[in-house]
């Protein structure tokens, strides 16, 4: 088992290094070159110069790109052009918000998918059935953006049941230790300040889990229809074992591998998602910082971000891929 | 008994025989093609899916006779208020945009931008990627290995990020929306075909030929390449789908062709939300479009994916 | 009348005793959305005595495993009719509640499949896979479990045992993979053990071992088996008697070595004389049975078989005789259907000879 993840780890690596020099590329590439990145689009070709000669630009590419990797292993990704802060400060503050919101959309998507997904195998050929395979149709081409516009609309604008802009109500004047809204009414004792949190990731959620969800779906019910046809199901039954130790144990522990798979490619949509959720409801967490550097040509956050982003998509792909080892015997011997 | 009453017995029984036993209506012998599209034929999801693909490349195709008026000219902007845009109405069907621009007639322009968007980033991703996969799938050795790190460093960006990316370095054009898009088809369009490759060439057929003294390049152009290509039909399909939701959410955020003037479903979107609350309908048709022309690509590549598969012969 | 025939054919193994399982009219038709339904069984009657062996032959697509699944419950419950009788120790099964058929199966009757690879759960140990039967019908508690089951592979002769427990079926080979679905199959001492094809899907001298494992422990048990097989060899070394079956009804049964010395149906006759032997001389040629099983008759128009019959007559066809072919009594311990078998002269004693054609 250790060899496995070992092995895995070492495979990462190179796409690690091949991402920097991917985003490296990117910058130098952008029109006007970093110093445009650093100084803004109106700045006149003597700063340009200068800025050149003072950050060693004119210096060999690969200098400059292990010049690159050994900031950004320190995680120095430079300044915000927008906000004057540095980068990764910028990134540190955001990103508890983006995180609660992943973890709430995937909760809500996961939570209702599966036993979703199951019924919708389990009913097969029936009304109940036929619904969730139009729904989860739907739900992957409705537009993401569209959708929480469509729930803002309605349950925030409309109906007022729910709070449709931000993470928290600001007259709340809550202590903010960890960024982690909803974990820092917890830590304070403040109840309702931690529910206020909650009660403004409910709309973004739903709108950012719906594809994630209608995913799930339809992978949980490919999947357990292939494995109810299973032969050792039927061994199962010949055994005359408990319908619960059947669905449990041969059932759902072989359907489920592939959904796992799923879920952690889902990352990536979320990720996507998140940019837009935030934007529409106005979230304040990375996806919204992201929309608003690239209306300001904010490329040196674009850059970071993106960057640590895309290393946090690795990572989580690795997580999945170890798991799948665990949950999987198979898999190991390979 | 003699000779003939036996033969006479022998084929009243075989006529029997051959009656009972007649193939069924299946797929005996018939070639791929054929039968997936007697299957397809059959179903009825696939042919909601066709009558909607077809029904958009009409549109598209003969927009400039079948729109009722010019998609630019503000025709009715001298009755658009504050807080109040005019509804349907002679000559307008769908009523106007806030800029007093007929809806209908924007609509069915839009789907050209859609179907021009949706075809040429997906035939670029697709091409780029099918050759990659080529390259991987028939050689092997290490140009797979470098060819599929490279796709999985091109993975490692999540989609829209990428296409952020890539359309930020290649400026506010529509054809820097398409290249962004194409670039992350590539990946998905790499390692499918290298995958169905691969398959292909430990199938039975493909190491008899080998055996039998067949140059390679005659067994990957001739055998295994044509068999693999069902998935990357399918995937096309699918991907033309997604690839019109992607340029809407790139619309939306902003990148792109920066003149919202123009007829085009996700600028529409984006500069809809602004008076979201006055007409919301100026943002629901052009969602609407989207997502039916989406369902309607997604459906058709599905019921593709069912009728080529050859687990269903039967 | 069928159960006047059964009487006499029962009465092999343990005179008195009443039967394991009894089959009664058996049917089973398949219906597919938008298609024509099949009868896969198509009124199949047979009984079983406790401890007897009996074996279910025929080409792929006669029924036999069909039937097997019905008696033990286990077709779908969508597109599949199933009428008749099945009665475990006089207990009706079709139609009986799931939670009565859970009772019985796994407990008092096991059942062994064809694929052992598939068979298996992949993702949970050989050890959980015995210790659930054990958990689930006989209530045992952990630690009792898990030495049973160790003693349960040692006595399917699966070597270092306790190691298997922890192991994962793709660590198994397959003639290991199916001793320990036998374990799993007897785990609880069923009266019933139903085999479908358990060798096929295994090596020639696997085969060989596992059929005598099988054997061994079904005369040490005093289980009933039901050997499912279009294999004759597996037949010959096992079974007490043998049901003969094609396009899902019964049409000839004997004792085993009746069926092998006189053989009166021309299918059975045909099998038999298809296998090649190895005293004949060289350059023989092989004697198929010509056709296949496609070319068969609906049973309502005749003798399905006759197509491909050297034997058949006009009447074996319904338009000509009138009537269906029936099965019936055809000797001690013997039922036929058929119109025109194979004849053998009484003169020939001990002779192995297939009868020669009218």
């Amino acid at each position: 088992m250790l060899r496995f993840i070992v092995r895995r780890v070492l495979q990462l690596i190179p796409i690690l290094l091949g991402l920097s020099i991917l985003l490296f590329a990117w910058l130098r590439s952008l029109p006007g070159g970093p110093a445009v990145a650093a100084l803004g689009e109106r700045a006149t070709p003597a700063k340009i110069a200068a800025y050149n000669k003072a950050f060693g630009l004119d210096q060999p590419l690969w200098t400059q790109y292990l010049r690159f990797l050994s900031r950004a292993v320190r995680l120095d990704f430079g300044t915000s052009q927008t906000t004057g802060r540095a980068v990764t400060d910028e990134f540190l503050t955001r990103f508890p918000g983006t995180v609660e919101l992943t973890i709430f959309a995937m909760a809500f998507a996961i939570g209702v998918g599966i036993p979703l997904g199951y019924l919708a195998a389990r009913k097969h050929g029936t009304w109940i059935d036929s619904a969730s395979v139009i729904g989860s149709l739907l739900g992957v081409t409705i537009p993401v953006f569209f959708l929480a516009y469509l729930l803002r609309l309605l349950f925030a604008v409309q109906l007022g049941w729910l709070p449709g802009s931000g993470r928290q109500d600001v007259r709340m004047e809550a202590t903010h230790i960890t960024n982690f809204y909803v974990l820092d009414g917890l830590l304070t004792r403040e109840w309702d300040a931690s529910w206020d949190a909650v009660l403004h990731l409910v709309l973004p959620g739903i709108a950012l889990g719906t594809i994630p969800l209608a995913i799930i779906v339809r992978i949980t019910r490919a999947s357990v229809l292939d494995v109810v046809n299973e032969d050792y199901v039927r061994t199962a039954q010949a055994k005359g074992l408990a319908t619960n130790t059947v669905r449990r144990r041969h059932i759902l522990r072989n359907a489920l591998l592939p959904v796992s798979t799923t879920i952690g490619l889902q990352a990536g949509l979320l990720l996507s998602g998140a940019v837009l959720t935030e934007t529409v409801f106005a979230f304040g967490g990375v996806g919204s910082a992201l929309r608003t550097a690239i209306s300001n040509r904010d490329y040196a956050l674009l850059q970071g971000f993106i960057l640590i982003l895309a290393i946090m998509y690795v990572l989580v792909n690795l997580l999945v891929d170890i798991s799948y080892g665990l949950l999987d015997p198979r898999v190991r011997v390979k | 008994m003699t000779a003939s009453l036996g033969n006479r017995r022998r084929e009243r029984i075989d006529a029997l025989a051959a009656r009972a036993g007649a193939l069924p209506e299946g797929d005996g012998g018939v070639s791929l093609v054929k039968s997936a599209f007697r299957r397809l034929r059959r179903n009825p999801v696939a042919i909601i899916g066709a009558v909607i693909v077809v029904v958009f490349l009409l549109v598209a195709l003969f927009a400039p006779w079948l729109a009722p008026k010019d998609p630019y000219a503000q025709s009715l902007l001298s009755e658009v208020r504050q807080g109040s845009i005019p509804g349907p109405r002679p000559g307008y069907p769908l009523g106007v945009d806030q800029l007093g621009r007929d809806l209908l007639s924007r609509l069915i322009y839009g789907s050209r931008q859609s179907l021009v968007i949706g075809v040429v980033a997906t035939v670029l991703g697709s091409f780029f990627g099918l050759l990659l996969g080529v390259l991987a799938g028939a050689f092997g050795g290490w140009v797979d290995t470098v060819i599929m790190r490279f796709v999985d460093i091109l993975l490692s960006v999540p989609g829209l990020l990428m296409a952020i990316s890539i359309s930020v370095l290649l400026g506010q054009n529509q054809v820097s929306l398409m290249i962004a898009i194409a670039v992350t088809q590539v990946p998905v369009f790499a390692r499918l075909l290298r995958g169905s490759m691969l398959v292909q060439r430990d199938r039975d057929y493909a190491v008899a030929a080998q055996a039998l003294g067949v140059r390679r390049r005659r067994i990957v152009l001739s055998h295994v390449l044509p068999n693999s290509l069902s998935p990357v039909i399918v995937q096309a399909t699918l991907s033309l789908a997604t690839a019109i939701i992607e340029a809407a959410a790139l619309s939306f955020l902003g990148l792109g062709n920066p003149d919202i003037s123009r007829p085009e479903w996700g600028a529409m979107l984006a500069s809809a939300q602004s008076v979201l609350s006055v007409r919301p309908q100026l943002a629901i048709y052009p969602a609407l479009c989207i997502i039916v022309v989406a369902l309607g690509f997604t459906l058709l590549g599905e019921a593709l994916r069912e009728a080529l598969d050859p687990k269903f012969r039967r | 009348m069928s159960r006047a025939v059964s009487s006499a054919v029962r009465g092999a193994a343990a005179p008195g005793q009443p039967p394991v399982l009894e089959v009664d009219d058996l049917a089973v038709t398949f219906t597919r959305r938008g298609e024509a339904s099949t009868r896969a069984v198509d009124g199949v009657s047979f009984a079983v005595a406790p401890g007897e062996t009996i074996g279910l032959v025929g080409e792929s697509g006669c029924g036999k495993s069909v039937t097997s699944l019905a008696i033990m419950g286990l077709l779908p419950k969508r597109g599949v009719e199933v009428s008749g009788s099945v009665r475990f120790d006089g207990e009706e099964l079709l139609g009986a509640s799931d939670k009565s058929l859970r009772k019985l199966r796994g407990a008092d009757m096991g059942m062994v499949f064809q694929d052992p690879l598939s068979s298996l759960n992949p993702t949970v140990t050989i050890g959980t896979q015995v210790t659930e039967v054990l958990y689930e019908h006989r209530h045992m508690a952990k630690k009792d479990a898990v030495a049973e089951a160790a003693d349960l592979l040692d006595r399917v002769g699966i070597p270092d045992p306790v190691r298997r427990l922890g192991e994962y079926p793709h660590q198994l080979s397959g003639g290991m993979r199916q001793r320990a679905l036998i374990a799993m199959a007897l785990a609880c001492s069923p009266r019933l053990l139903i085999a479908d094809e358990p060798t096929t899907a295994l090596d020639v001298t696997i085969q060989a071992q596992i059929l005598e494992l099988l054997r061994e422990l079904v005369q040490g048990s005093g289980t009933a088996l039901i050997m499912i097989t279009h294999d004759l060899g597996v037949v010959a070394g096992l079974c007490d008697r043998v049901h003969v079956m094609y396009a899902g009804k019964i049409i000839e049964t004997a004792d085993r070595h009746d069926l092998f010395a006189r053989p009166r149906q021309p299918y059975t006759g045909g099998l038999l004389g298809s296998v090649p032997r190895l005293d004949a001389g060289r350059g023989t040629p092989l004697t198929p049975i010509r056709g296949s099983a496609r070319d068969a008759i609906p049973w309502a128009e005749g003798c399905a078989f006759a197509p491909r019959c050297d034997h058949a007559q006009d009447d074996c066809l319904t338009e000509v005789s009138g009537s269906t072919i029936p099965l019936e009594y055809d000797g001690p311990g013997r039922e036929l259907r058929c119109r025109h078998p194979l004849q053998y002269p009484p003169a020939a004693t001990g002779a192995t000879a297939v009868g020669a054609p009218r």
